[in-house]
């Protein structure tokens, strides 16, 4: 009787997953998802806060042209750098946006092999978020080089000279790391976009968008076979791109951890570096998706669920991180070294402590304590500032990590930092190039993914009821 | 039009167009999966389903249950990866010797990061080419573009072609086997 008992199967209209936040709300069809997400591109309508967006972008990269002349012209002295400081601003520019480029990748690639569903509305436009960050990150050691005309010098190519790359040293695993990163996450974007630019294609009435969408969908038919094919590629991407977000934030944090620098002299440095790339990334995700699903009322489509979803990872990545800050001031009390010590007495209450309390408000207080609340999870207002005040302590977190050269071992080593306006010009400057590529994204290509929004619809409203993507790629 | 040709009305020189094969145009995944299965057990080899989205089971109809891309992208990294550890160790080692604190030459451990980065570079990019040359694109026409209808095949309709170059083929039993499918329509697409 027991074993009766045991194989006896659930009766098969019981929901495996209760649809208590439907994914796609209202009743869409296949066209209609084809409209709301296609018609933005193809009708070419776009709503005034596309032009604030993209007009704000263009002034700030105005900026960013005019400092980047301007170095080019004077050379790196119009920075703040000096010696102890020799990174200054250019890396922590680099690696905030290495780290928002982050999320895209996590949201694409981790969650598809976790199953989750939700991840499909946002994750074209993360992904495409991931590779305008990874560029404006890019530029900064590019210019900071002094002479980034020979940027060809850190690659391995055969020279007069006979000279070679150092492989050994954490530098060179950057360049192969973030190189590796932009090129992978470019092949993931374009890959999950051919059939909607297919989509597009077929859809459109103007000539242009005809021969241009064409072209790019390379000539994509949805032949049952090549469905068979691509997704498999994409599971494969998928796998790969999930060790390697990990792998670019860890080397990354070589740079800083392989060094003997107190305090950067850390084995926490690559998890710690990794959380809290996820928790910016992800704030700048929901940042950028309030006001996009509300200018172009995508609200069917990102859900209240979906930042729900997201604040709460930003919630779990928040802690991590929160531990991490812990755990560098236990260790250098625990580990009864003066030096270590004496560096996090500096950071904590030295000339630059300001900038430590500021990371601590912006990048725990204010996000962890409102984020428990179910109310501001799912109010867009709230959750708008808490990812502007997390993208802000991230920036701060990374500050306060550069800044501790200047209070290192020797106080004859030490010394100050100020950055100049060139540093701001470029730093804002570089924000401008993301939000100038972003907006010329969600104007020319669709934003969500129309192919995989359409396989999310149930059933009966003519989708493939959601299907996991391992079903379809053995 | 260059690019989707959708001006099959266009006059042409030659007498009478070849054919490319018969499009059956059907409203849902589950019909078009039931009449690629029907089609494979009536003898047909040449043949294909288009679908908006992936459809795993019209894939199986066709008897293509497994992709070749997982071993093609499995060697892709493999000699991605053995390319950057060789590199890393001929270029320190014998290319521009460097010798750092006295350790061997053959420092593997620092040469990991390096060897994984070009495994997930080279299974990239071995992936999205081998994607592409398999498929056979990027092509920018195909007779089935011909199809007004088939515009739909990116939208919500689900398509069976069964090609002239089929062996079985011919031109009125084939249309009566899809008519018994019971399709929203049949269409004869020319080349």
């Amino acid at each position: 009787m027991a074993t009766a008992e045991l194989t006896k199967t659930p009766p098969a209209d019981l929901p495996l997953e209760p649809e208590m936040h439907p994914l796609v709300q209202n009743k869409h069809t296949l066209v209609s998802i084809g409209d709301a997400v296609g018609g933005v591109v193809l009708a070419g309508k776009h709503p005034r806060g596309w032009w604030i967006g993209f007009l704000a972008g263009m002034a700030l990269l105005q900026i960013l042209a005019v400092s980047i002349a301007w170095l080019f012209y004077m050379g790196l002295g119009i920075w703040g750098i000096n010696v102890p400081v020799a990174w200054g601003f250019a890396i922590v520019n680099f690696v905030w946006w290495i780290g928002i480029g982050h999320a895209g990748t996590l949201i694409s690639a981790i969650l598809l092999l976790m199953h989750q569903k939700w991840r499909t509305s946002i994750n074209r436009f993360s992904e495409a978020m991931t590779i305008f960050a990874v560029m404006c990150a890019g530029l900064f050691p590019l210019l900071h080089m002094g002479r980034p005309w020979f940027f060809y010098w850190l690659y391995p190519f055969p020279n007069v000279a006979g000279v070679w790359p150092q492989f050994r040293s954490p530098l060179t695993w950057d360049v192969f790391a973030v190189t590796t990163y932009f090129t992978v996450s470019l092949v993931f974007w374009y890959l999950g976009l051919v059939p909607d630019l297919a989509a597009l294609r077929d859809a459109a009435q103007k000539r242009w968008q005809r021969i241009v969408y064409g072209i790019l969908a390379l000539g994509w038919r949805g032949s049952a076979i090549h469905w068979r094919r691509y997704e498999k590629v994409y599971l494969i991407l998928g796998g790969i791109s999930t060790p390697l977000v990990l792998s670019v934030h860890t080397v990354v944090s070589f740079d800083f951890a392989v060094s003997i620098v107190p305090l950067w002299h850390a084995t926490i440095f690559p998890p710690f570096f990794v959380a809290g790339a996820i928790y910016s990334g992800f704030a700048m995700v929901v940042a950028l998706a309030i006001p996009i699903r509300k200018w172009y009322k995508l609200e069917d489509l990102i859900t209240d669920h979906h930042l729900d979803i997201m604040a709460k990872v930003m919630l779990a990545t928040g802690f991590l991180v929160t531990y991490g800050y812990f755990s560098e001031i236990w260790m250098a009390w625990y580990g009864h070294t003066l030096y270590e010590w004496g560096t996090t007495i500096e950071r904590l209450f030295g000339p630059y402590g300001w900038s430590y309390w500021m990371l601590i408000l912006t990048n725990c207080v204010i996000p962890l304590t409102l984020l428990w609340s179910k109310k501001v999870r799912r109010s867009a207002f709230w959750l708008e500032l808490i990812s502007i005040s997390v993208l802000i302590g991230m920036w701060f977190e990374r500050y306060v990590i550069v800044i501790t050269l200047s209070r290192e071992y020797m106080p004859s080593m030490w010394g100050r930092y100020a950055p100049t306006i060139w540093d701001y010009g470029t730093m804002f400057g570089s924000l401008g190039l993301f939000l100038v590529l972003f907006f010329l994204f969600i104007r020319y290509l669709p934003m969500i993914s129309i192919t995989e929004m359409r396989e999310l619809l149930p059933k009966k409203q003519g989708g493939g009821g959601g299907h996991s993507i391992m079903e379809n790629a053995p | 039009m260059t690019t989707t040709g959708h001006d099959a009305s266009t006059p042409t020189t030659h007498s009478a167009p070849a054919v490319y094969g018969l499009l059956a145009e059907f409203e849902t995944a589950d019909a078009l999966v039931h009449a690629t299965r029907k089609a494979t057990k009536a003898g047909y080899t040449r043949l294909d389903g288009y679908s908006p989205y992936p459809v795993g089971e019209v894939a199986d109809a066709l008897n293509f249950p497994k992709s070749e891309m997982g071993p093609v992208m499995f060697l892709g990294g493999l000699t991605g990866a053995c390319t950057g550890f060789f590199m890393q160790y001929y270029l320190n080692a014998y290319g521009y010797s460097l010798n750092v604190g006295g350790r061997p030459y053959l420092s593997w451990p620092t040469f990991v990061p390096i060897t994984f980065e070009m495994m997930v570079l080279t299974t990239a990019l071995t992936g999205l080419f081998a994607l592409i040359a398999l498929c056979g694109l990027p092509r920018y026409h195909h007779p089935l573009f011909n199809s007004k209808a088939f515009d739909r095949a990116t939208c919500d309709s689900f398509f069976l072609c069964i090609e002239a170059s089929d062996p079985k083929y011919d031109p009125a039993a084939t249309r009566a086997f899809l008519e018994s499918l019971q399709p929203l329509s049949i269409e004869e697409v020319t080349e």
